[in-house]
């Protein structure tokens, strides 16, 4: 039996175990509703966070940045007096047209379009009073998640890679096992592949961790506190730019976390999300 | 066959463009609904509480050099008060201007411009963020808020420091539209909080807010009034303007605009 059984079979999973499958108890409680907490708070803080860049989609490095500004991403409309502006997104020296999605969309000259932003309408004190309610939120959810993950052992136990997956051979069969779209089955499928945890970790340990101060290095209140984060980060406008950056990696990630649920198996995925239980083929039977 | 798939195609892009403005518009009623949005507005009150703690020291807001300040200063808001009233201000260079200090003070008294220029100033370069998102740096001097508070008597019950400004930001002809901002007296005794009458070694222009504006470092670029006429003392907000505490916070903006 493996740690990844934390509670005994029920009669409910002896009734649903038959031959060639068995169910475990693969995610707890703590982590069942801070995953599903972390989705809404996610979800609406990317949204909000887009109105909020919307009303200066222009990102810039170091401490400043303003309309006399060079910027490195920018989505702007080619002329906004023309009847029908074309929407242009520059990055670097790279310029795409990318009308009806960034910097004009709807009939309007905006950034993101009304479908990616929350409230849809542009409205930035709206969007600015969710994203910091939804901050607080994600961050006291957060830590719940990780002292629990800690006091109860299941950041080591269920996310640090072993020993064995850190070897070479392992990572890259792993790797091979991936683009074949193979799916672990029996003991294996009880814990996570080694590319399944560093992707989890580098969400939990780099990515969210980076969403949260390089948001508070924008805040001219926490400056004053901490400014060592302006030098950390090139400045209050480079910590902007990583602000969105890592947001879109955020992005990157939920969208292939959501492929694979599906090609896992959507129902038995998001079950053991809400449920705890995980059923896995046992391998015994064809 | 094809004709039908073609209609059922619209009939799905119909109905999908359907769905999502349903969706769209359930967002944005669900983004401000009243009782939501009461309760999401409430987290101001734990980043204020939050931030309070952190600078109870009263640290300064990081000061950069000269060579650090920008180009060119983005001017945002009004950049030209409407009104003869201001206009002839601007043509006797300001000669007749006053400022009021008065509220809930034991000595309400006025300063005419260059007795506020005779004053003792402060210069510090700092970084200007604007609500919007953008920054840039500039350098400002003037007289520090809080002596001059204390050479007026505040009265034990005020609490909170309001600034009436010369411009009706939101156009309207009976003075409801008028700038105004408030901070509370932590800000208000912050070594750096000032009255500013020159940005980057002259005197400040009018698109920034001659003759005065407030600076506030450490918040954002709405609470850095301009225009300032007149400093009140007062014990609450609920009965000026909106009832918010400022011409922004009306419209929905934090109170505390330090984030």
């Amino acid at each position: 039996m493996t740690d990844t059984t934390l509670a005994p079979p029920t009669a409910a999973d002896a009734r649903a175990a038959r031959p060639g499958r068995e169910v475990i108890y693969r995610h707890t409680r703590v982590v069942r509703l801070t995953h599903w907490i972390n989705v809404l708070c996610i979800s609406l803080l990317l949204m909000s966070g887009l109105q909020i860049f919307n009303a200066h989609p222009q990102l810039y490095w170091g401490q400043t940045g303003a309309d006399f500004d060079r910027p490195i991403i920018a989505m702007v409309a080619d002329d906004w007096r023309k009847p029908h502006p074309r929407g242009l997104t520059h990055i670097g020296g790279m310029t795409l047209d990318t009308t009806g999605v960034l910097g004009v969309s709807g009939g309007e000259v905006r950034g993101f379009p009304a479908w990616a932003t929350f409230p849809g309408q542009r409205n930035l004190a709206v969007g600015r009073n969710w994203h910091f309610f939804l901050a607080w939120l994600f961050v006291g959810n957060g830590l719940v998640y990780l002292l629990a993950g800690i006091a109860n052992g299941h950041l080591r136990r269920d996310l640090a890679p072993t020993r064995e997956q850190l070897k070479p051979s392992h990572i890259w069969r792993d790797i091979v096992d991936h683009i074949r779209l193979k799916h672990p089955t029996g003991e294996a499928a009880k814990r996570y592949n080694v590319l399944q945890k560093f992707a989890y970790l580098s969400v939990i340990a780099v990515l969210l961790p980076m969403m949260v101060l390089t948001g508070l290095t924008m805040s001219p209140g926490f400056d004053a506190f901490a400014p060592a984060l302006l030098d950390l980060f090139g400045g209050r406008q480079s910590a902007r730019t990583l602000h969105f950056i890592c947001a879109n990696l955020i992005v990157l990630f939920i969208v292939v976390h959501v492929v694979e649920v599906i090609l896992a198996g959507v129902f038995n995925e998001i079950g053991s999300m809400i449920t705890g239980r995980y059923a896995i083929k046992t391998g015994d039977h064809p | 066959m094809s004709g039908q798939g073609v209609s059922r195609r619209r009939l799905i892009g119909a109905g999908a463009v359907g769905f999502s403005g349903l969706l769209l518009s359930g967002c944005d009623r669900m983004a401000q609904a009243p009782s939501l949005l009461g309760l999401v507005r409430s987290a101001q009150d734990l980043t204020l509480g939050g931030q309070r703690l952190l600078l109870s020291s009263q640290p300064l807001a990081r000061e950069f050099k000269p060579t650090d300040i920008s180009a060119k200063f983005k001017a945002n808001g009004t950049l030209y008060p409407a009104g003869d009233d201001y206009q002839a201000m601007v043509e006797n260079s300001f000669a007749d201007w006053t400022l009021q200090i008065g509220g809930l003070v034991a000595r309400p008294y006025r300063l005419t411009l260059d007795q506020l220029r005779a004053l003792p100033a402060r210069s510090q370069i700092t970084r200007h963020d604007c609500v919007e998102g953008w920054s840039a740096i500039g350098g400002w001097s003037g007289p520090q808020l809080g002596p001059l508070l204390k050479r007026a008597g505040l009265a034990p019950q005020a609490r909170y420091i309001v600034f009436h400004c010369a411009d009706d930001l939101a156009g309207s002809n009976d003075g409801s539209g008028l700038y105004y901002e408030s901070i509370d007296l932590f800000d208000a005794f912050h070594p750096q909080t000032i009255l500013a009458h020159s940005m980057n070694g002259s005197p400040l222009e009018v698109a920034h807010g001659a003759p005065i504006r407030l600076r506030v470092e450490r918040q954002l670029g709405y609470k850095q009034a301009k225009y300032v006429m007149r400093i009140e003392a007062v014990d609450r907000l609920d009965h000026l303007g909106g009832g918010k505490g400022g011409f922004w916070e009306d419209r929905g903006y934090e109170w505390y605009a330090g984030i």
